[in-house]
């Protein structure tokens, strides 16, 4: 009795364990059904490369060229600004903060990640957007800079978090080993602990871009959502994210405009899957 | 980084130093300042009626009440869901699981419903459970939808909960003849559920403030009663923060700004409870 008991139990815990797989099987189905139904009317080609996103005009087009610049934009900027200072503040927290300090950084990155990315979105919207305006004093504050401004901050905490990880995993023979030889603790950092680091690190930079090219309220809040391309990062613009959450709610449900939105869930979700794969490859490198 | 031409190793690595140390001031600075921002301006609006009260004169007057209730009845509904799923997931992971094929892609899996937009869930969560299972919108969709989003975190959590707990303690409960899913039941599980249950709050405390995945799925813009089953739609306090600040003229200051600190309140004081406890029992940890 006792041992058929164990057996159930043992079954239900094995079909948790592969839950997982069937969930991402099952979100990649639906969107790819939806998707499917879409490009069958429209075509791949002229959804990707086509430069015009008027979904509601008629007849409509469904252009999103614009809207991965957009995503582009917003995402190259937040790495230029949180990939040297995230790095950075990795190496201070794991090699040259005192350990009490350490401590208390760790889980004030933790507390930065927790942060609603609604929140963040609100006060870029009353602080940096009218900042923007009067620095660069441009007609409009809601641009692809201050978005990319708002979102490092959002990136921040998980590249911190996971380069730090890296720089910890660093065997201590390759430390002694070059502070014997008479390096100082620096020159052992930069030459030697950064470098067996670097998969790791390159790790947490790819999954600091998939935490940003998948945010959405702060980007909806803040890029002040004009679907054009743009030419510089002091434009407006419209990521794929904050597309579909803006306009999800005025669609016919099942029609050509709500199935293009899944469409762009499609190419999100097959651009965070390279991103993640990528990045749990190189994750894999350091463990060995 | 230096020419030791110009500089002695120890004065370069001063400088260095100096500039890790700006940089980290530099992350955790502007944050600081959103918080502080936030609690300047909103701790005026915060008052017993803000917090108890339904909204008035077109949400620029009245209090958050159903909002508060609305996110808490998502949020604990997504809990309940997925840590026994979650748990049962990082069990199978940590103490079954060989190393094979199978066991790579369910951790492939996992890496990649981490990293799923959130508005790709909520596009999920509307196309499945709101439209497919007919669930409309409702708390169930919405904290259906919010429990797929939190399980990868739930199971990594649990899962190194687990592997913490010593091998030894397992081989001794074995070899006294007890069998294995017993071992677990009894020795491993009691053991690793303190990192459990700080990853389960934790993962609350993230999930609260999230707002695209229940946008299509649960969320209201305004429900003039609180929730009386869980197939009804309500007010959350994220999406809430999202129509005051953006879709409402004339919206008074601090208000938005109040519901902005409750919001971080929440979800800030959720989190500090969770690194508090997992330093308690760290420290209280036997082994």
């Amino acid at each position: 009795m006792k041992r058929k008991i164990d057996s159930i139990i043992e079954a239900i815990i094995f079909v948790c364990g592969i839950l997982s797989i069937i969930f991402v099987a099952l979100i990649f189905g639906f969107l790819l059904k939806e998707g499917f139904a879409f490009f069958k009317e429209f075509g791949v080609i002229g959804f990707i490369t086509g430069d015009l996103w008027y979904p509601t005009s008629d007849p409509p087009k469904f252009g999103i060229l614009p809207l991965i610049i957009g995503s582009l934009f917003v995402t190259a900027g937040a790495c230029v600004i949180a990939v040297p200072i995230g790095v950075m503040s990795a190496l201070y927290i794991s090699e040259v903060a005192p350990k009490g300090v350490r401590d208390v950084l760790k889980s004030f990155v933790e507390l930065m990640a927790a942060i609603p990315s609604v929140v963040i979105g609100f006060v870029g919207m009353v602080t940096l957007v009218p900042l923007v305006r009067t620095i660069f004093d441009i007609p409009t504050g809601l641009t692809a800079f201050s978005g990319s401004i708002m979102l490092a901050f959002m990136a921040m905490p998980t590249i911190i978090t996971i380069s730090e990880d890296a720089i910890r995993s660093v065997p201590w023979s390759y430390k002694e080993g070059a502070l014997a030889l008479g390096a100082t603790k620096w020159q052992t950092l930069h030459r030697i602990v950064l470098r067996a680091a670097m998969p790791g690190i390159i790790a947490a930079i790819m999954l600091g871009i998939g935490r940003v090219v998948g945010e959405t309220m702060a980007v909806m809040m803040i890029t002040g959502n004009a679907a054009q391309i743009p030419y510089s990062i002091f434009e407006p613009v419209r990521t794929m994210t904050a597309t579909i959450a803006a306009e999800m709610g005025e669609t016919v449900r099942g029609g050509m405009h709500y199935r293009s939105l899944f469409a762009i869930g499609l190419v999100l979700f097959l651009i965070t899957f390279i991103v993640n794969f990528t990045a749990d490859l190189f994750l894999g490198k350091t463990k060995k | 980084m230096f020419n030791k031409r110009f500089l002695s190793p120890k004065v370069s690595q001063k400088i260095s130093y100096a500039i890790l140390f700006c940089a980290t001031i530099l992350a955790i600075i502007p944050v600081s300042i959103i918080v502080f921002i936030i609690i300047k301006n909103g701790a005026s609006a915060i008052t017993w009626e803000f917090l108890t009260s339904m909204p008035k004169d077109g949400m620029r007057g009245g209090g958050i009440f159903p909002a508060i209730i609305g996110t808490l009845s998502i949020v604990l509904c997504a809990i309940t869901i997925t840590l026994p799923i979650g748990v049962c997931a990082a069990i199978y992971l940590n103490e079954y699981a060989k190393d094979n094929l199978l066991t790579r892609v369910i951790k492939l899996a996992i890496v990649n419903l981490a990293g799923v937009p959130s508005v790709v869930y909520g596009l999920f969560g509307l196309g499945i459970f709101v439209m497919f299972l007919q669930l409309g919108v409702s708390i169930v969709a919405g904290a259906l939808t919010l429990s797929i989003m939190e399980l990868p975190v739930i199971i990594t959590t649990a899962r190194g909960a687990l592997s913490s707990v010593p091998h030894s303690f397992r081989e001794a409960s074995l070899s006294l003849g007890v069998s294995r899913w017993q071992t677990i039941r009894h020795v491993v599980l009691p053991n690793a559920l303190p990192g459990i249950l700080t990853g389960a709050i934790l993962s609350i405390a993230r999930v609260s403030g999230e707002t695209a995945p229940i946008m299509f799925t649960a969320a209201a813009f305004y429900v003039p009663h609180l929730p009386k089953s869980a197939f009804d739609q309500v007010m959350a306090l994220p999406y809430h923060l999202y129509i005051i600040s953006t879709q409402i003229p004339n919206m008074p200051r601090n208000i938005i700004f109040g519901t902005a600190l409750v919001l971080l309140m929440m979800v800030l004081s959720m989190s500090l409870i969770a690194i508090i406890a997992r330093i308690y029992f760290r420290k209280r940890r036997k082994w």
